[in-house]
């Protein structure tokens, strides 16, 4: 039980110290995390780690506001996009098989992440 | 009306179960100029009200495990403060490369990962 929940604080701060340090991407850490080590389905896992990434997100903001590393207005605008993207995105978009998904994605991402790296 | 664009864009991709960040903080980057920690803290501010829709819904449905959550989130809130505090430390160029080197890691496992149901 002790290693169990050296296990827990240790998933926790790395998700946290990833979270807090990209901006994002703790997702990536928690989802496999909670299936592997806690067994939890794929559903459950999604649905649960939104609900541990939240307040992550919430600190991590106020740490971001507070040293003024956020601009206000220019989230709103995304924002406004985002939310309105998700509303389609979850109304329409369900049917493509996420195995083609995931390997265009990846494409998609390795190459965004060397224009990142060399640019 | 770009920002608009993006986040439009993003939010599509976020409910396809691919982290709506990995979209959104390059293309603001890469595309509008936008620095990379602004970049990261406007993620960070655009996916609260997201999540606090679908942690509504999750919950409804009885989707949420959260008998583990109360030592993850104490592990995790530490991380947040230390990770955000370094971010804002890290100087803009490096913050984008660590990036960078993060999401080279996303891409090939995305590209590699079998499929669980």
């Amino acid at each position: 039980m002790k290693n169990n929940n050296f296990k827990l604080l240790s998933l926790g701060l790395i998700t946290g110290i990833i979270n807090g340090l990209f901006g994002s991407g703790g997702g990536m850490i928690i989802v496999p995390a909670l299936g592997y080590f806690l067994g939890l389905k794929e559903y459950k896992a999604h649905a649960t780690a939104i609900s541990i990434i939240l307040p992550i997100t919430i600190i991590s903001t106020i740490v971001y506001f507070l040293s003024n590393s956020i601009s206000i207005a220019t989230s709103l605008f995304v924002m406004a996009g985002s939310l309105l993207g998700s509303y389609i995105g979850a109304k329409s978009l369900k049917k493509i098989p996420s195995k083609i998904l995931s390997k265009a994605f990846g494409c998609v991402i390795i190459y965004t992440a060397l224009r990142m790296i060399f640019q | 009306m770009k920002l608009i664009l993006i986040g439009l864009f993003s939010g599509i991709i976020s409910g396809m179960g691919i982290g709506g960040g990995v979209i959104l903080i390059p293309s603001l980057v890469l595309l509008s100029n936008i620095e990379q920690i602004q970049a990261q803290g406007i993620n960070l501010v655009v996916f609260i009200p997201s999540a606090v829709i679908a942690l509504i819904t999750h919950n409804k449905e009885g989707n949420l495990d959260s008998k583990h959550n109360k030592k993850i989130i104490i592990g995790g809130l530490t991380g947040a403060i230390i990770g955000s505090l370094l971010a804002t430390q890290i100087e803009e160029n490096n913050l984008r490369s660590y990036f960078g080197i993060f999401l080279l890691g996303v891409g090939i496992y995305e590209l590699f990962k079998k499929n669980r149901s």
